[in-house]
C-alpha cells in the first residue's frame, strides 16, 4: 500500500503527518520524501543516510567531427535545447528533457549520451524504517525523473509513505500517481481551503481515495470543515495548533517522541487509512 | 525598472501574506502573483480581472487509432512510459517531447497543442496585477511564469510605474527559477525551526548561483530564539541583509480570514509598525537600490 501525504499550499505540516505516521507503525514500511527541491523528513526522522549517490539524466553530445550541421536534431527538439549557428550545434543542457529525439534522428550519428546531474539520493535507516529522499541539484529546474526515480523499485506488497512536494503541477503528480491513498493535509485559512481544493481536485483527476487532515485546527475559520462536508471528503485528524507543538517542531523534534500519545493517535489515523483502501469501491 | 522577488525556499512561511503587505505599503508599483500553481495573493488583493488570456503549452500526443498499424515504435521512443500496450496515451505521463508524432512511420498520432491554463491582468486596491492559473496537474509552470513576468514588465512600463512586487512559488525548481532570474534582488522569508533554516540555505544558494542579490526576513522568529539567531548569522556569512523579524501573531491569520492585507487590519498596531520598517528597509537596501538597471529578460524554462 503506498500512502502518499500531499497539499497544494506548502507548510501546512505534510512531513510532520508523513514522519509521525512513519514512527508510529512498529512494522516494516519505506518513507519516500519526495520533495526534492526542499527535502525536509530526514531531519525529523534523523536516519543513518548515507553518502549522496550522485543522479545523472541523459542530455545529448555532439560528435563534431561526424556532425554534419543538417539540423535534425535542432528541428525535433521541442524545449529548444539545441540550437544551430554558423552550421554548427549549440546545446543548453540545462533545458533537454532527455527526450532522446535527437538521439534517434541524426542521420550522422553525431548524437552521443552525454549527462547532466539532477541531484542526489540517500537512504537510511530508523528502527523498522527504510528511509530514501532525494536533493535536487541547486540551479537543476526539473524535479520529476528525480522523484520518479526515488519511487521506482517500490514492491506491491509493501508499506510506502511517501511525502510529497506542495503544489498540483508535475512534482507533486509525479509523486502522488499511482497511490493507493492520498492524505491531504491543510490549515484552515483562505490559502489553505483555496489551496486544498486545488489539490483534491488532483486527487480526483488520479482516481485515488484521499482523506483530510487539518493542523492547527482552532486557527482561522469553519471554511474548510464546510468544505470537506459538502465534497464528503472524511476529516480522519485534526491536530490543535498549540505553541509547544510548533516549539517541538522548530527543534527538528516529532510529536511521537516528545509526547508518546500523540503515537496512538497516528496509530489510528493509519487503521482509518487501511479501512478505507480495503473497502470494497462504491461504484460511481 | 526594479523587481523585488519574495520567496522562501519551504512553504508557508508567510510568502503571500507578506506579499500583500509590502503590496499594500509600496507605491507607483505592479503587482505579479508567480505561484501559478498555488497562487493565494487574490484572496487578500481582491483583483478586479480586466483581461482573461489562454495559456497554450506544448502539444500532447494522441493516437489515432483507425490509422495506427500496431508497429509499437512509439512504445519503443517513448522515454516517459506514456503510452500503453494498447497505444493509449497517458496525457498526465507525456512529457509533450513529440519524439512518437515526428517519428510514427504511420503519421498515425497527432500533437496538438493544449490550454494548460489562464493569466489574468487586473486592477487592485493597490495598483495593477498580474496573476495566473495553471491547470490541475499541468506542466509548463515555468514558462506561465516567465510570462506572467514579462507582461507585468510591459504593463508597469505601459503605466510608467517603477517597480514590480513578484509573490514567487516555494521549492528551488523551475517555477522558482522562472521567477528569480533577472529579477533586482529578492527576499528571503524565513521561520526559524531546522526545516526552515535548512530550505533557506538551499535557496540562498540558488541566488547565489543566479548572482541576485538577497535580503532575508524572519518570520515568527519568537518560536525559536535560538535559531532565529543561527538564521542571522549564516544570512550575514552569505552577505545577506537582514531586513527584520517578525514576531508570531494571530492577526496574519486574522487579516487572512478577513480578506485583508496585515498592514490594513490593524494599522495603528506595533506590529503594522514594524511590517512598514522592514518595508522601509528593503526600499533602502543596497541590493534593491544600488543595483545597475536589469534588462536580462527572464530565462524561458519549464
Amino acid at each position: 500500500m503506498i500512502i502518499s501525504v500531499a497539499s497544494g499550499k506548502g507548510g501546512t505540516g505534510k512531513t510532520t503527518v508523513s514522519t509521525n505516521l512513519a514512527a508510529s507503525l512498529d512494522m516494516p514500511l519505506k518513507l519516500l520524501d519526495c520533495d526534492v527541491e526542499e527535502p525536509n523528513a530526514h531531519l525529523f526522522l534523523k536516519p543513518d543516510l548515507s553518502e549522496p549517490e550522485p543522479v545523472f539524466t541523459f542530455v545529448p553530445q555532439i560528435d563534431k567531427e561526424r556532425c554534419s550541421g543538417c539540423g535534425a536534431c535542432v528541428d525535433i527538439c521541442r524545449f529548444n535545447a539545441l540550437t544551430l549557428i554558423a552550421g554548427k550545434v549549440l546545446i543548453f543542457p540545462e533545458l533537454c528533457h532527455s527526450c532522446k529525439g535527437c538521439l534517434e534522428v541524426c542521420p550522422e550519428q553525431a548524437v552521443a549520451e552525454g549527462h547532466r546531474q539532477l541531484g542526489t539520493t540517500a537512504a537510511g535507516r530508523r528502527g523498522t524504517i527504510i528511509f530514501r529522499h532525494g536533493c535536487l541539484r541547486v540551479g537543476e529546474a526539473m524535479s520529476p525523473p528525480l522523484i520518479n526515480l526515488l519511487r521506482k523499485g517500490v514492491e506491491p506488497d509493501e508499506l510506502v509513505i511517501i511525502d510529497a512536494p506542495p503544489g498540483t503541477s508535475c512534482p507533486a503528480i509525479a509523486s502522488m500517481k499511482n497511490s493507493d491513498f492520498v492524505l491531504l493535509v491543510t490549515e484552515p485559512t483562505p490559502f489553505g481551503l483555496h489551496d486544498l481544493k486545488l489539490a483534491h481536485e488532483a486527487v480526483k483527476l488520479l482516481g485515488i481515495p484521499c482523506g483530510l487532515v487539518i493542523n492547527r485546527a482552532d486557527i482561522g475559520d469553519g471554511e474548510v470543515k464546510r468544505y470537506a462536508h459538502d465534497e464528503s471528503l472524511p476529516i480522519l485528524l485534526e491536530i490543535p495548533f498549540a505553541r509547544r507543538i510548533a516549539e517541538i517542531y522548530s527543534r527538528g523534534q516529532m510529536l511521537v517522541d516528545e509526547d508518546p500519545q500523540w503515537r496512538q493517535v497516528f496509530i489510528t489515523l493509519f487503521s482509518d487509512i487501511t479501512e478505507m483502501v480495503s473497502a470494497p469501491k462504491v461504484s460511481q | 525598472m526594479k523587481e523585488l522577488v519574495i520567496i522562501s525556499g519551504k512553504g508557508g512561511t508567510g510568502k503571500t501574506s507578506l506579499s500583500g503587505a509590502f503590496a499594500a505599503l509600496a507605491e507607483n508599483h505592479v503587482i505579479c502573483d508567480a505561484d501559478v500553481d498555488a497562487a493565494d495573493l487574490h484572496l487578500l488583493l481582491k483583483p478586479t480581472i480586466r483581461q482573461r488570456v489562454d495559456f497554450l503549452g506544448g502539444g500532447q500526443a494522441i493516437v489515432r487509432k483507425e490509422a495506427c498499424s500496431g508497429c509499437g515504435r512509439c512504445l519503443e521512443l517513448c522515454q516517459f512510459d506514456a503510452i500503453s500496450d494498447t497505444f493509449d496515451v497517458d496525457p498526465i505521463s507525456c512529457e509533450g517531447c513529440g519524439v512518437c508524432y515526428s517519428l510514427c512511420p504511420e503519421k498515425a498520432i497527432d500533437f496538438p497543442a493544449q490550454k494548460c491554463g489562464e493569466w489574468f491582468s487586473s486592477d487592485t486596491r493597490f495598483g495593477p496585477m498580474v496573476h495566473a492559473r495553471l491547470g490541475i496537474a499541468e506542466e509548463n509552470s515555468g514558462k506561465l511564469v516567465s510570462l506572467i513576468r514579462r507582461e507585468a514588465r510591459k504593463l508597469a512600463e505601459h503605466n510608467r510605474r517603477e517597480m514590480i512586487i513578484t509573490d514567487g512559488p516555494p521549492g528551488i525548481g523551475c517555477p522558482v527559477i522562472a521567477s528569480i532570474s533577472g529579477a533586482t534582488a529578492v527576499v528571503i522569508i524565513v521561520e526559524p525551526s531546522v526545516s526552515g533554516l535548512h530550505d533557506m540555505l538551499r535557496v540562498a544558494e540558488l541566488i547565489t548561483h543566479f548572482t541576485i542579490p538577497g535580503l532575508v526576513c524572519i518570520n515568527k522568529w519568537d518560536l525559536n530564539p535560538d535559531v532565529t539567531a543561527t538564521i542571522e548569522k549564516e544570512s550575514q556569512a552569505r552577505g545577506l541583509r537582514v531586513v527584520g523579524s517578525i514576531p508570531f501573531d494571530p492577526i496574519v491569520t486574522r487579516a487572512m480570514v478577513a480578506g485583508r492585507t496585515m498592514v490594513e487590519h490593524d494599522e495603528k498596531s506595533s506590529f503594522v509598525k514594524n511590517i512598514k520598517e522592514i518595508w522601509q528597509t528593503i526600499m533602502a537596501s543596497d541590493a534593491l537600490m544600488n543595483r545597475p538597471e536589469n534588462v536580462i529578460l527572464p530565462v524561458l524554462n519549464r
